[in-house]
């Protein structure tokens, strides 16, 4: 690996992306519930989510994947990408109507050789928080970059 | 309506349900359209061979949704999810019949009746190679309230 993108990289740990704010709609929610298959009421029917706790439609565990960080002025070196995971911790449901501000911290990175030949890891913690400034959800993932061969 | 899952249901090692999902090539459009993740390499294979892939993959963020889905559906409306953590370890492709479940591996309880349970969860694909591997941390209601 080259050592000056390894000094780019330390350089951009720590580094927070602008503020981004999304309002959720019953519509994005029932579509996203529709695009992975899943049924539940909770996520989908007004009505009969009115009957649950949290008295109306609350999103899916994963939905907030359709709110993206902004990503201007992040680092590229590589030009292909695969996911490598994601860890999720959740602190309040996100409700329809909700307007959620994301951002997302780089954490850390490490590189390795494997399959897809050399390849940087990127660790990013990305935090989801409510328009009443409470955190709903945290988000750290591992983005994996290599140069296909091809 | 809702059907309820308690902690009263629960002990270590006892298994998940077994959610089972197939994945059209029509999935993962649609996955695409409402996530907003339009890369290439989920709907188009001549892009996705250019990047060295066998060719169009599911994305890793559909199977971290079907994980998600597994534990909703098991721990019901009044249950709660803490967390939910996922590595792919391998590529998963569409058509490819995909078993979702799990396993309970720890609770806990505080002082205050709090419980906490863990679990491991796991896609397996056709081959019987586990392609994504996670953890789940749940609380669930009590049925007798005993706070």
């Amino acid at each position: 690996m080259d050592n000056s993108v390894k000094k780019a990289l330390s350089e951009y740990i720590g580094s927070e992306s602008e503020a981004v704010t999304y309002e959720v709609e019953l519509g994005a929610v029932i579509k996203f519930a529709k695009a992975i298959g899943d049924d539940n009421p909770i996520f989908s029917n007004p009505k009969l989510a009115r009957t649950s706790r949290h008295g109306g439609v609350i999103t899916p565990p994963t939905f907030l994947r359709s709110m993206f960080h902004n990503s201007s002025g992040e680092k590229i070196f590589f030009s292909a990408g695969v996911d490598g995971g994601s860890e999720w911790k959740y602190f309040e449901p996100v409700r329809i109507g909700d307007k959620i501000t994301v951002i997302k911290k780089f954490v850390d990175f490490f590189t390795k050789d494997g399959s897809l030949g050399e390849m940087i890891f990127q660790i990013n913690e990305i935090r989801y928080i409510n328009q009443f400034d409470q955190i709903v959800a945290t988000q750290r993932t591992t983005g994996i970059s290599y140069e296909p061969k091809k | 309506m809702f059907k309820q899952l308690f902690f009263e249901d629960v002990k270590i090692g006892i298994n998940l349900p077994v959610l089972k999902k197939k994945v059209s090539s029509q999935q993962l459009v649609m996955y695409a359209g409402a996530s907003g993740d339009y890369y290439q390499i989920h709907y188009d294979q001549d892009y996705a061979k250019s990047n060295d892939l066998p060719g169009i993959i599911i994305h890793g963020a559909l199977k971290n949704a079907f994980l998600g889905q597994l534990i909703t559906d098991w721990i019901g409306d009044n249950g709660d999810l803490l967390e939910l953590s996922v590595q792919y370890r391998g590529m998963d492709v569409p058509e490819d019949e995909l078993t979702v479940t799990g396993i309970v591996t720890d609770i806990k309880i505080d002082s205050s009746k709090n419980n906490t349970i863990y679990c491991d969860i796991w896609i397996q694909n056709s081959s019987g190679k586990k392609s994504t591997l996670g953890k789940a941390i749940v609380s669930l209601p009590y049925k007798v309230i005993t706070k």
